[in-house]
């Protein structure tokens, strides 16, 4: 341990020297015989990044005066790593990046707006949820990838075995939790990420904040009556959470056969079809709260650095459009069941029929637009600490909705 | 330079080694060097500096290249540091070279505004309260093993070199993959901790999730990851202590527990001062144990001040440098504050064979 500091920090020392003084070449840029280099950051995870380099590789095809340098930088810490290459010059030509980091990386002046740029082609195709993530302070920062949100995941065969119907609300678990045997409980409530809270808020008719009122709402009615949703279903015993460790606890308990439900995205699909068998796994949308349904949307634009040379901006932008064409995501979709953000490629026929889309097109419709604002990422550190005193037992759904609502006023200086 | 050609013997005698009347002597004999800028009775600032140059040159340009290093990678940041806690500076308004675009920095000095608003704030005292338990407890149990299980592997027994290589091994591991192995043996519902109590017809526990609990493991987990460092500082110093002291006590009648208390104790005094000073510096910097096995959590319980700063540094949105760099600087002040007393109260126990 000891030592492993020191060594750390003198490896670190050294790694920090090497970069600094390869620091000229590391951003990609024009490439020998004249040809221009453009690097690509991915976040996605191993499956998915076979298809991503093979398809951003091609792109040699449509410009052949162009190199793609695929970059697969994995989605942990992926924010971090761009925030620190990017104020000196480091970061790559284009960036795949969260819709809430696009919010961010703009207000500090790291990504190009790209309206009417060769980026941007055939706007109005765009769902406009996903379009409404790339924008920041009115202009357009980034062009969307892919679309996802929260769904609900269940056993078809321990609901069979229960004679219970797919829940369509909070109430329906709750009600149903007598019907299951043999269960710890019929639903896992992911206790230890503050963006699994978003159905209970929603479910509420409420929101972390309103941006454009610039105010605080969790510590509205709707975010206290959310809170207390989240302690009925756990004191009931129709749900069991973790604090810790709540992702492997999920997919364990999910998989073992200990729950019948939880919620999950699309990225979860492949685990869960594999732990309990592809027939057995149903998805619908969120169960409702007292109000309406409502899941959090999330999914993946292309940014583009700013500050790139002339010849490196333009081959960055035409990148991004062929990567976003309604080809490529046709493509994408049926190699890997992402979510297209083009209305066409939903019309096609392969899209039309794939399972996934199937599955999570009518959750994507109900999924709400979250506040893209810079500090977007900040809401979610109290909001979990806040949630995790509750379930711990330390604090009331009052006392959680005005702490959390104290902790954005402060961070925000809102109302 | 005059003084330079002067004879090496007559530079060693009077400048170096010789104090007071030999110094004088030897400047009359010499009578040039020195007049001019030299005041009668010792020779003045820049004199001694000159001297020291012309004597030490060798050595300076010896060291050159390290303080180099360590002014680059320490030295610097550590000003830049200071400097950043008296401005508003955070990811938005400092300089940024993005490409060809480059944005100029906008914060402003901002005085002692950042110091007070950390020490005004509760959050601070809390995190430094804990700590400040977490660092007393961890180096004394560390400690305590530590020289107990060096106590026992000094005396020749069967299989000894195995049980010493067994007992370091925690530090052969990295340190971040030991932490992933005991946070999955704390896991609530699948840990083997919780298996084996059950197992027992106990009750499981909430290790990681109770703010008591989690406090334990944390503390338990860095003693196990600090015990191997003890184990082979105290059996160095252990058998630093000549065997005819013992021999000599046990003639004397000395029991067990007095040999150890006036013989083993006093031997290992210099050793122990010095591993106990840094392991104190370690563990109430120890980054890795909290963030990795609890991430500060349950709700910021476990969060001692380095973590905090991380917080603050690097996962808000902008992230805030002026204020994580003030804890930075309150954390060194403490840390600096703490030696200079430990080195004190050792100095008043008249410890003057230590390594200071």
């Amino acid at each position: 341990m000891r030592r492993s500091i020191g060594t750390t920090a003198a490896i670190a020392a050294l790694a920090l020297a090497a970069t600094a003084c390869g620091s000229d070449d590391s951003g990609g840029g024009s490439g020998e015989g004249g040809k221009i280099t453009v690097t690509f950051w991915d976040t996605s995870n191993e499956t998915e990044a076979k298809v991503f380099k093979a398809v951003a590789e091609e792109f040699s095809t449509v410009r052949s005066d162009v190199e793609v340098d695929y970059v697969n930088i994995g989605w942990d810490g992926a924010q971090d790593r761009f925030k620190n290459a990017a104020p000196t010059g480091d970061a790559p030509q284009v960036m795949r990046t969260e819709v809430a980091w696009v919010s961010d990386f703009a207000s500090l002046d790291y990504l190009a707006p790209l309206d009417g740029t060769p980026a941007v082609e055939n706007q109005d195709d765009y769902l406009e949820q996903a379009w409404a993530s790339t924008q920041y302070d009115g202009t357009t920062y980034a062009v969307p990838q892919v679309i996802d949100t929260l769904a609900l995941f269940y056993n078809k065969a321990l609901l069979d075995e229960a004679d219970v119907e797919v829940p369509e609300s909070l109430e329906d678990i709750k009600a149903s939790a007598d019907a299951f045997e043999g269960l710890e409980a019929p639903f896992y409530l992911r206790g230890d990420d503050p963006y699994w809270f978003f159905p209970y808020i929603y479910g509420e008719g409420g929101d972390l904040v309103d941006a454009d009122a610039e105010t605080v709402t969790i510590d509205d009615e709707s975010g206290v009556a959310a809170f207390e949703a989240v302690r009925d279903l756990l004191d009931s015993g129709a749900a069991i959470t973790d604090t810790t460790d709540g992702w492997e606890s999920m997919m364990g308990a999910f998989g073992n056969g200990d729950v019948a439900m939880m919620i999950n995205g699309p990225w979860a699909i492949n685990d869960a079809a594999e732990a309990i068998g592809a027939e057995n796994l149903g998805v619908a949308p969120v169960p409702a709260g007292s109000v309406t349904q409502g899941s959090p949307q999330g999914g993946w634009n292309y940014g583009v650095y700013a500050g790139l040379p002339e010849d490196e901006m333009e081959a960055a932008q035409e990148f991004v459009a062929y990567m976003s064409s309604a080809d490529v995501q046709q493509r994408i979709t049926e190699e890997l069941s992402l979510l297209p953000t083009r209305a066409s490629v939903y019309e096609v026929e392969s899209v039309a029929t794939n399972e996934m889309v199937e599955f999570f097109a009518p959750a994507v419709e109900v999924a709400k637009e979250r506040a893209w604002i810079p500090e977007g990422n900040s809401l979610f550190d109290p909001l979990k600490e806040e949630v995790e005193g509750m379930l711990l037992g330390q604090s009331t759904p009052e006392e959680t909705a005005s702490k959390t609502a104290d902790r954005y006023r402060d961070l925000l200086g809102w109302q | 330079m005059a003084d330079a050609s002067g004879p090496p013997a007559a530079v060693a005698g009077g400048g170096v080694t010789a104090p007071g009347p030999d110094r004088a002597t030897d400047r009359k004999d010499t009578a040039p060097r020195g007049a001019g800028n030299g005041t009668p009775g010792g020779p003045g600032v820049g004199t001694r500096l000159r001297r020291g140059l012309s004597t030490h040159w060798y050595a300076w340009v010896m060291i050159a290249p390290v303080v180099t290093v360590i002014g680059v990678i320490v030295g610097w940041p550590l000003v830049r540091g200071l400097y950043l806690t008296f401005t508003d500076a955070n990811e938005g308004n400092v300089e940024r070279r993005i490409g060809v675009n480059t944005i100029d920095a906008t914060y402003d000095f901002v005085g002692l505004q950042n110091y007070v608003d950390v020490l005004a704030g509760g959050q601070f005292w809390s995190k430094l309260t804990w700590t400040v338990i977490w660092t007393v407890s961890c180096v004394a149990i560390t400690f305590l093993v530590g020289l107990t299980l060096a106590n026992m592997l000094n005396r020749k027994v069967r299989g000894r070199a195995l049980y010493r290589m067994a007992l370091i091994l925690p530090w052969a591991i990295p340190a971040f993959v030991s932490i992933f192995a005991w946070r999955m043996l704390f896991n609530e519902r699948s840990g083997i901790l919780n298996a084996a109590l059950e197992g027992g017809g106990l009750s499981a526990m909430s290790w990681l999730t109770d703010p008591f609990w989690a406090k334990v493991s944390v503390i338990a987990v860095n003693v196990w990851l600090g015990v191997p460092f003890m184990l082979i500082a105290m059996l160095g110093a252990l058998q630093s202590i000549p065997s005819e002291q013992y021999e000599a006590a046990e003639m004397d009648g000395a029991g067990p527990w007095q040999r150890f208390v006036n013989i083993t104790l006093p031997g290992v005094r210099s050793v122990s001062a010095t591993v106990v000073l840094l392991s104190c510096i370690w563990t109430f910097n120890m980054f890795p144990v909290i963030f990795l096995l609890t991430g500060g959590g349950p709700v910021g319980s476990t969060d001692i001040l380095v973590t905090e700063a991380y917080k603050l540094a690097f996962q808000r949105s902008p992230r805030d440098f002026a204020g994580s760099a003030t804890w930075g600087v309150l954390i060194l002040l403490l840390l600096v504050l703490f030696a200079l007393a430990y080195r004190r109260a050792l100095r008043k126990q008249g410890d003057k064979e230590g390594v200071w």
